[in-house]
């Protein structure tokens, strides 16, 4: 059997993610954490689809970025098991 | 040398000063960056600023860490506050210290310009009518 996934690819891995939000990004999900399946092998584009889908407030934003392991994570980077994964609403220091 | 610091204390510009100050360092340029009391000219009651800590630790270290190699920057600081600010606090020290004058200026702008762009902290604004997200929204 095929399980379709959000990245549309036939795949019986699922890794199991927490994605921490902070600032807007908190408000938006409700919380400081969220839990999400996902297909092996999917990328930060299609992760981002996939919250955008899940939560279509993100697209008022002025930009939103993503972060794994502490460094600004390319569109095509691959998600891995452990990876921490961040969502980088527009930041506003200093 | 490097200077990184995020604190949920009362930050010091003279702890800042001692950290950059050397003999070999002609002009130390120092940004200090407080809470304004309005926005386009709504009183502002106190902000509030959150971080991805590990990560805005190591951004604020690659800013200064590209400083150094731009300019002749003999030693370089960069604190952060985060948590509830009044009126007057301090936000943000960056301070600089180079042999001349013109480096350190450059350096220390460079510094607070790519902070604001770079790293993982947010400031939230409150007024009399409600908070809102810095620069969250166009």
């Amino acid at each position: 059997m095929c399980y379709t996934v959000s990245s549309g690819r036939c795949n019986f891995n699922q890794i199991k993610m927490k994605v921490l939000a902070f600032g807007i990004a908190k408000d938006i999900v409700g919380g400081a954490v969220i839990n999400l399946d996902v297909a092996a092998g999917t990328t930060v584009m299609e992760l981002k689809k996939t919250i955008l889908n899940a939560y279509p407030a993100f697209e008022k934003l002025t930009a939103l970025s993503i972060a794994v392991n502490n460094e600004y994570a390319e569109d095509t980077q691959i998600i891995s098991t452990g990876d921490e994964v961040v969502l980088i609403p527009p930041v506003s220091g200093g | 040398m490097i200077d990184i610091q995020l604190l949920t204390s009362p930050l010091d510009l003279q702890e800042c000063m001692d950290f950059v100050s050397n003999p070999s360092a002609g002009g130390i340029v120092n940004f200090v960056g407080t809470v304004r009391n309005q926005t386009q000219d709504k009183p502002v009651l106190k902000l509030e600023f959150e971080a991805y800590t590990p990560m805005a630790i190591s951004e604020m270290r690659k800013i200064a860490e590209r400083a150094t190699v731009k300019w002749p920057v003999e030693k370089i600081a960069i604190h952060h506050r985060t948590g509830t600010l009044n009126i007057g606090e301090i936000a943000v020290i960056i301070a600089v210290a180079c042999p001349h004058r013109i480096a350190a200026f450059a350096a220390c702008q460079f510094a607070i310009d790519t902070l604001k762009e770079t790293v993982p902290i947010w400031k939230k604004e409150f007024f009399e009518d409600g908070a809102v997200w810095v620069a969250a929204h166009p």
